[in-house]
């Protein structure tokens, strides 16, 4: 039982180191010395740890600071949203509250804000790397939601979707 | 006892001296202290180019990194690649036909990247096929092989791809003359000189690479080895080294290296041009195909054409010109300014130096020297810009730096030889381990070399692996150029037999419209499944299409049952993934092809014919979560007119009978 759980948690690790990728972009390694500080190895537990205190567990991380919503559904939104569901969500979300790939999509509007879930739909990776509730999650599926390259428009009928789902008239 | 020993002792001094005359000098100390540092790429650090090695035999492209050497990718071209697919999936299949049918390999000697203004631009690399006589373009969008075009009436394709400095042109050489494919080539071989041409392919190439064999130039029968184009100021021209200007048809080491001096062929590409607009080609009847992949169907299909326009070099005066070159040239090469053009015999002692305006000035007053076959020969001295003496032994290849310095292979002397165009003087010569052919500097053969790096690759490898087996792997040696002396930092091994190569830098291939994945809304394979609702089997008489999804961890459907013997399956599957990264791979018990890997948002199909009753599981076969192990399904196949209906399920057993 032991082994079993270091080895979970040896899983996650490797899971969560898995997601920081891209990051020295501009790079083309002039094979020159580098400066210590531009090491992402050096300055990682520093830069993690600010990230930890600025991350806004009720927002999220990406674009989205502030996401309206209107009273009423509108339902062509939610249509538009379903379809796009149908080909980038719905094989892993089940829209009852039982868990497929990923967790079930019932009253996901209630227990997030809408700016969370537009930023984690749209950036999913640093997400999963420092947001508590995810993380929590990630232990539970064991999958890393993929980035479905949703649009801004894809993703913004896809919330409105999951509010039809959840009631929202 | 004692005179075993002895004898012994000698077989071993012996077999050491020969072992060491053969190598060259300085084998061991030739790297110096700083080597690792100038070839050291650290973890999550980029290379700065990338290098397009051609896999000879192998039939493919492989991707190496400069400086480091790591190895990125091999692109299938001309053979079939289990690993990707490649010649086994439905989709597939069409680039590999040609009008000899299904030819599952080839033998890939040179790489040209596409050029703009002769600068590398980072599109595309151009590859031949030398047995079954085709080019390939490879997109570098996708690092795919994107169309395959077969050439008609040319035996050996080894002349090939080399092109013109706006990528107008792909231009191919034939290695063996043979006759014309449009008349009767049930002809006695020793009638070579009479019956056997040379035919020179001039593929045009469109804005978005679409590759049309516009028009060939017939010529006396001789062996074309390399080409290069003019730039600059001798753009619109082309020239070709030949040998077996003997016209031999046998036993070609002796009967074809009997004169002192070959040829290099300047074609007027330009001129040519004129000539075929004018009506001056004759139209003749010829079968070849052309295969292209479609980006948004992730279908290849296959066309047979069966017209080919014929220029003739020697009723047409002016497109064609020989200029007598020492001896069996083989390498073919144009400096970056367009002046020079560097000829080099492999048995030659030398390494002659042409100049373009005085061939232009040779051929304006006629300095000739009577005509081969009907082609004139320009005088040696009127077209000679001067000789580079003893330069080593068989110079094959010479590449170039943004210097003025020009690099060439010596062959038999295992060494590269660093010479200055305009003097002529050799300036530094290093070792290579060992029989080096080709040469690469990162842009070399282009009007802007980048210099910094030369790949030197080599035939033999003796000495830097171990033996594993009687072959050893083959190599490539990375110098520093950007010194004065060149500097051995890095060998690295690769695969096939490594022909030519070209490099670009790393930033052009990152900013050329790179795909990352393929957008799901834009896929129109006919029988993708976007999204799992569009997951379904459907049979048509004994076909049966399965359009199958795929995502982090599970296909659907996963259960398919009512599958009988003498079904032929589909198995169109979809990559439902949307994130760079993720392939998804798809296999099942007994499929006598290949497995299938399939991009994020491509459709590739597999085809399955059962060939026993049963349970055949399938699965992913490249790893893709925590849950991969999971992603898999059962295939039920029952007896040929079972009454098994046929359904298909996903997280949803069928009831239990």
């Amino acid at each position: 039982m032991k082994r079993l759980s270091s080895i979970f948690a040896l899983t996650i690790l490797l899971f969560v180191s898995c997601g920081k990728k891209e990051s020295s972009g501009d790079d083309f390694s002039k094979p020159t010395t580098e400066t210590p500080s531009s090491e992402p190895s050096s300055t990682e537990t520093s830069s993690a740890a600010t990230d930890a205190e600025k991350y806004d567990p009720h927002r999220g991380e990406g674009k989205y600071d502030k996401v309206d919503l209107g009273a009423k559904l509108d339902q062509a939104m939610a249509t538009e949203g379903e379809k796009a569901a149908g080909v980038k969500c719905t094989s892993c979300h089940k829209l009852t509250d039982e868990k497929l790939v990923g967790p079930g999509w019932k009253d996901v509007t209630t227990r997030r804000k809408p700016e969370w879930i537009m930023n984690f739909i749209t950036n999913p990776d640093p997400m999963i790397d420092k947001d508590p509730a995810v993380q929590a999650q990630l232990e539970i599926c064991l999958v890393r939601m993929p980035n479905q390259g949703l649009s801004d428009a894809e993703a913004r009928n896809i919330l409105e979707y999951m509010r039809k789902n959840d009631g929202v008239k | 006892m004692k005179n075993k020993f002895i004898q012994s002792i000698f077989v071993i001094a012996v077999g050491s001296m020969l072992f060491t005359s053969c190598k060259p000098k300085d084998s061991g100390d030739a790297v110096s202290g700083d080597a690792a540092q100038k070839a050291y790429v650290a973890p999550g650090k980029y290379d700065e180019f990338y290098n397009f090695v051609s896999g000879g035999f192998s039939g493919q492209l492989s991707v190496y990194g400069l400086p480091s050497g790591r190895l990125f990718r091999v692109i299938p071209v001309f053979s079939v690649d289990p690993e990707k697919g490649w010649g086994y999936s439905e989709e597939t299949k069409p680039m590999l036909n040609t009008s000899h049918g299904f030819v599952p390999w080839d033998d890939l000697h040179h790489t040209e990247m596409s050029q703009t203004n002769g600068e590398v631009d980072g599109r595309w690399v151009f590859a031949n096929a030398n047995n079954t006589p085709r080019i390939a373009r490879v997109d570098l969008k996708t690092f795919k092989t994107a169309e395959i075009i077969e050439l008609p009436n040319v035996g050996g394709n080894h002349s090939s791809p080399f092109i013109t400095e706006n990528t107008e042109y792909v231009v191919a050489g034939t290695r063996f003359s043979v006759p014309g494919d449009y008349v009767d080539g049930d002809v006695p071989i020793n009638t070579y000189k009479q019956n056997f041409k040379g035919h020179i392919s001039f593929v045009k190439v469109g804005k978005e690479g679409e590759m049309d064999l516009a028009f060939q130039i017939v010529t006396p029968g001789v062996n074309f080895d390399l080409s290069h184009a003019g730039k600059g100021k001798s753009h619109g021209w082309m020239f070709f080294s030949c040998y077996n200007t003997e016209q031999a048809n046998t036993l070609l080491e002796v009967n074809a290296s009997q004169k002192d001096k070959d040829f290099i062929m300047a074609v007027n590409w330009k001129k040519a041009e004129e000539y075929v607009k004018a009506g001056k080609a004759k139209k003749q009847s010829v079968k070849y195909v052309h295969n292209k992949w479609d980006e948004k169907t992730h279908t290849a299909t296959s066309e047979t054409k069966n017209e080919v326009l014929v220029l003739d070099a020697t009723a047409l005066k002016d497109i064609c010109y020989m200029i007598p070159c020492p001896k069996s040239p083989h390498g073919c090469d144009v400096d970056p300014t367009g002046e020079y053009i560097v000829g080099s015999g492999k048995l030659a002692a030398l390494i002659p130096v042409f100049s373009f305006d005085k061939l232009q000035s040779a051929i304006t007053n006629k300095q000739f020297d009577g005509d081969y076959s009907g082609i004139s020969v320009v005088k040696y001295e009127a077209a000679l810009h001067g000789e580079v003496k003893k330069p080593g032994l068989g110079p094959l290849h010479t590449e170039f730096d943004a210097k003025g310095n020009a690099y060439t292979s010596m062959f038999v002397s295992s060494e590269v030889v660093k010479w200055d165009i305009k003097s002529l003087k050799v300036l530094d010569r290093v070792p290579t381990y060992y029989s080096v052919g080709h040469l690469c500097v990162p842009g070399g053969d282009s009007k802007k070399p980048f210099g910094k790096y030369m790949i030197a690759y080599n035939k033999i490898t003796k000495d830097r692996y171990l033996p594993t087996g009687p072959e050893l792997a083959q190599s490539a040696q990375i110098y520093d150029i950007s010194g004065d002396k060149m500097r051995l930092i890095l060998d690295f091994p690769t695969i096939g037999e490594p022909h030519y190569a070209q490099a670009a830098p790393a930033d052009l291939i990152r900013n050329n419209g790179q795909y990352k994945f393929y957008k799901i809304a834009e896929n129109n394979h006919p029988f993708a499944a976007k999204g799992e609702k569009e997951a379904k089997v459907v049979r048509q008489g004994n076909k049966v299409h399965v359009y199958m999804t795929s995502i982090r961890s599970h296909f659907a459907p996963d259960n398919i049952e009512g599958i009988k013997m003498g079904d032929e399956v589909y198995f169109h599957i979809t990559n439902l993934e949307q994130d760079w990264d993720v392939p998804h791979g798809f296999s099942i018990k007994g499929a006598n092809n290949a497995e299938l890997l399939i991009m994020p948002g491509e459709t590739t199909t597999l085809k399955w014919v059962p060939d026993r009753v049963g349970i055949f599981p399938m699965y992913c076969t490249d790893f893709c979560s925590a849950l991969h192990q999971e992603m898999s399904g059962y295939v039920r196949v029952s007896p040929a007119g079972s009454s098994v209906p046929l359904t298909w399920s996903v997280g949803t057993n069928q009831p239990k009978i």
